[in-house]
């Protein structure tokens, strides 16, 4: 039994001296905590250490962000937690797990309804949902309702309603027109579905060339993504069977489309706090706004900043006027209503 | 019972507590430590929403999940058993490449299991394209087939996948099964399948139950491949009820609950055969083959290799050609993606080696009934396979949060370090979440391997005069090194695979491979994941097969 617990506790201290060689809280880094796939925001990443020398380690922690901060506490080395969605933002934010920025660049930049009004979170990009519609199908203007239209029965593609983007839409639904009517909205959508409620959304423009539905819903940064690859590669494909409109909500009329947000807080306990905040504002720097919108093919909050072409083909984006934390009071009941009625099932 | 006492050794009236049995209790108590937490989250919650829950939800995922469970019993049961059987009682071509490449599935992970098949089988894949040439059709629009995003379509690919768990422990028992026990049979005038119904399959009912429960939990673990395939079961209405409505202590709730009606059914289950003993005492050599010729040699090598070709070479085939067009297009495998596969195989191998430790010793510890809490702490030393795997990470958060102030605390006192996370800041969070995961595994195997030494083998040895320890050293390690190799190959690649506890308590900038997969997943572009998915794949070969080809030679 001696060499055994010999050999056990040679490995945990060779464990602990990894951990202490593996720590990064050394000056000159800022370490985030994203529900965000890192890679995405890399090239930005890298554009800021190259200019400002601070090194960004990042982990990805697509659920259980909050849990997380919460139960490493003071000793906590995350200093920017970065989601994709408000709903996740506010979960950070509502926890008390975060401290308010005093920093004028991000006011000025970021338009009100798009931070917090005490200073607790930042949005840095919007990601509108759209339909995406076969080439093959004559369709210019659509409402989020019309999805519900029984002609589209056995032609609606869409992804688990469970999922933060749809959800979010739905919220938004409930903000618009009460619960009740979304309840039926949501049934119709159910019954016109070609197949489960399941997958990305990019596989609604491959189930659309595939034949298995006419129209669907999905994040428009998808499209540029898909029409900007690689000519001749699957994806490629995919984007080039589909046209994307952007619907509106029919009431009230003058409604804009559904549009998320990407954004950001600083953690209560962050050691690296100056690091974090210039982090923050570099998001906010033309530079960085340009790589969200032609790496991400995402809408930039700063004004002026260039388009990528595929995204200036569909047209302006007219975002719906509701504060997007007016919406995102109605997740919960969302969720509740996809169980209701049975929309993954 | 009066049997059993006397087959125990009589130097000792009741169990002593040592160093080891010390220990032993401290790995139950590790285990239990993420259940606690949970127990407390679940009573921190109201219990409103269960209103909600049951009328809407729980009907709906509690039959779906039980359909999905008892669909792929089903097809592992059959494809394990069967396959099992086929090469341990057959002589055919290729059987004795088929003895090992029966288990190449495992190093499939069920998700890429089903991103792969919903693309070899969507409308616009290379299976629906050739029917459609074939029937003379242009469009996807004018002919399909019907979609694999269904409850079937989700028991077949999990079914293809998980079979080798049967696969594997009804071989052993197969292989270590005394031969004269269907010799006799078949001298009784049983045929060949009679001997198989009558003697073999309640013979290997231990090994067959063990095999089952294990990809049974797999499939409750599982959250890529239903979300892949649309089904709504228990545990993504435990996702659902954390993530999309922020109730962590409902989902603990619903966590509880399925904690409860796992361990019951397996509690069933032994309960059905706990005064049945299946030690053998007859000098064991395995059953010699049959030979096979002509149409059956051909039918027996079709019915080997359909497992196979469904369950490994499908999804390798589409995972190569996938890495090829990646590659060509980029050039060169990324740094990040090889030390994320350095990665992968450090903490898999590290993890796998502490679980297979601990699990011997547990179970050596318990083997003896006079000591009466040993059957407590072998059942909850397994609890954490019951447990889906975010649902044990978000359990472990709070325990790891408290050793960590410990340590962080003592550190700064002892050696005025700065504060800092120990546990939750290294790769040791994920290591100790993956033993207490996968103990089951180690505990399991090993127990079963115990369980068919026979007692008399220990009881000599210590009248001859060895102690307990030079016995277990002497006799049992060398006996049971079949049954570590299985639990251990089975801990590394279902470790390599593991995402849902990876992904909520690594540190900072640290992939492993399937994290990286999830990651290209979460983009919406999982195709680009294939290199990684090529590599957790390719990574599990090597074990499965140095596993195959040990206990193919092996004679006991």
């Amino acid at each position: 039994m001696m060499s055994r617990n010999t050999l056990l506790k040679k490995s945990l201290f060779a464990m602990s001296a990894l951990t202490i060689s593996m720590s990064a809280l050394a000056s000159g880094e800022v370490n985030l905590y994203t529900t965000r796939e890192p890679r995405l925001i890399q090239p930005i990443l890298d554009a800021f250490e190259k200019d400002t020398g601070i090194k960004a380690n990042t982990v990805f922690i697509k659920d259980g962000l909050p849990e997380r901060i919460k139960s490493e506490g003071e000793r906590s080395p995350a200093d920017v937690l970065m989601t994709v969605d408000i709903g996740k933002l506010l979960d950070v934010v509502d926890q008390d797990l975060v401290q308010p920025v005093d920093s004028k660049v991000l006011k000025e930049i970021i338009p009100e309804n798009l931070r917090a009004s005490d200073d607790r979170w930042f949005a840095f990009s919007l990601r509108d949902r759209v339909l995406y519609v076969s080439n093959e199908v004559d369709l210019d203007t659509f409402t989020y309702e019309d999805l519900a239209d029984p002609k589209w029965k056995n032609k609606v593609c869409i992804r688990s309603g469970q999922h933060p983007y749809n959800t979010s839409l739905i919220a938004a639904m409930i903000a618009h027109n009460g619960p009740e009517k979304t309840e039926e909205w949501l049934k119709g959508v159910k019954n016109n579905l070609a197949r489960k409620a399941a997958g990305g959304d990019r596989e609604v423009a491959r189930d659309i060339l595939g034949g298995i539905c006419d129209i669907g819903i999905g994040n428009a940064y998808y499209v540029g993504r898909m029409k900007n690859a690689e000519p001749g590669s699957e994806q490629y494909k995919w984007g080039e069977a589909i046209k994307v409109i952007r619907p509106t909500f029919a009431n009230p009329k003058d409604s804009g489309t559904h549009v998320n947000i990407t954004g950001a807080a600083i953690a209560k306990y962050s050691p690296n706090h100056e690091n974090a905040v210039k982090l923050l504002e570099y998001l906010v720097s033309d530079q960085a706004q340009q790589l969200y919108s032609k790496t991400n093919y995402e809408y930039p909050i700063r004004k002026g900043v260039e388009m990528d072409p595929v995204m200036t083909a569909i047209g302006e984006l007219q975002a719906d006027s509701l504060p997007v934390t007016d919406i995102a009071k109605f997740r919960k009941q969302a969720s509740e209503l996809v169980d209701k009625v049975g929309f993954d099932n | 019972m009066s049997e059993n006492t006397l087959q125990q050794p009589r130097l000792k009236k009741t169990h002593s507590f040592n160093a080891s049995t010390y220990l032993v209790l401290g790995v139950a108590f590790c285990v239990l430590a993420p259940v606690l937490t949970l127990l407390w989250h679940a009573f921190s919650g109201d219990f409103e929403h269960w209103i909600g829950l049951l009328q809407n939800v729980i009907p709906n995922s509690l039959g779906n999940t039980l359909v999905l469970l008892v669909g792929v019993a089903i097809v592992v049961a059959c494809l394990g058993t069967g396959s099992a059987w086929l090469t341990t009682a057959y002589q055919f071509p290729t059987r004795s490449i088929l003895m090992w490449a029966l288990l190449l599935p495992l190093a499939v992970p069920t998700y890429i299991m089903a991103f792969a098949y919903l693309d070899v089988m969507h409308p616009l894949g290379p299976v629906q394209s050739i029917i459609r040439d074939l029937l003379g059709y242009t469009s996807p629009r004018q002919f399909r087939l019907p979609d694999i995003r269904s409850m079937g379509g989700a028991i077949v690919l999990l079914g293809f996948v998980l079979y080798p768990y049967v696969y594997l422990s009804t071989r052993v028992m197969f292989m270590t099964q005394a031969a004269n026990l269907i010799e006799a049979a078949r001298t009784l005038g049983c045929t060949r399948r009679e001997a198989f119904f009558r003697v073999v399959i309640p013979m290997a009912r231990p090994a067959i139950a063990v095999g089952i429960s294990l990809a049974l939990l797999e499939t409750l673990n599982d959250i890529g491949a239903s979300e892949f395939l649309g089904i709504q079961t228990m545990t993504v209405s435990v996702y659902t009820t954390w993530i999309s409505r922020s109730n962590l202590a409902g989902a603990a709730q619903i966590a509880i609950f399925m904690l409860i009606v796992v361990t019951t059914l397996i509690w069933l289950e032994r309960h059905g055969r706990h005064r049945q003993r299946y030690a053998n005492t007859q000098r064991m050599h395995p059953i010699q083959p049959q030979k096979l010729h002509g149409i059956q040699a051909l039918i027996a090598m079709a019915l080997g290799w359909f497992p196979i070709i469904c369950g490994f070479i499908i999804p390798a085939i589409y995972l190569v050609a996938e890495s090829v067009k990646r590659l060509e297009a980029a050039g060169t495998v990324s740094d990040d993606l090889i030390r994320g596969t350095f990665n992968t195989i450090t903490v898999a191998a590290i993890a796998t080696f502490i679980t297979v430790s601990l699990g011997l010793l547990i179970a050596w510890v318990v083997r003896n009934p006079r000591f009466t809490i040993g059957k407590f702490i072998l059942r909850t030393s397994s609890l954490g396979y019951a447990i889906p795997g975010t649902v044990l990470a978000i359990g472990l958060l709070t325990p790891y949060a408290l050793i960590d102030a410990f340590i962080s605390n003592s550190m700064s006192f002892l050696f005025q370090l700065p504060p800092q996370l120990y546990i939750m800041g290294s790769m040791s969070g994920i290591i100790i979440a993956y033993v207490i995961r996968f103990m089951a595994i180690s505990v399991g195997g090993i127990e079963a391997g115990l369980s068919r030494i026979p007692p008399s083998l220990e009881n000599a040895s210590r009248i001859l005069g060895q102690s307990s320890r030079q016995t277990f050293f002497k006799i049992h390690l060398p006996l049971l090194k079949p049954a570590i190799g299985a639990a251990s190959l089975l801990i590394f690649v279902d470790a390599m695979k593991e995402l849902s506890a990876t992904l909520l308590l690594r540190p900072l900038n640290f992939e492993t491979l399937s994290t990286w997969l999830y990651a290209e997943a979460a983009r919406g572009t999982y195709e680009e994941g294939a290199i990684a998915a090529l590599i957790i794949v390719l990574a599990g070969l090597l074990p499965v097969i140095i596993l195959a080809k040990s206990q193919t030679k092996s004679n006991y």
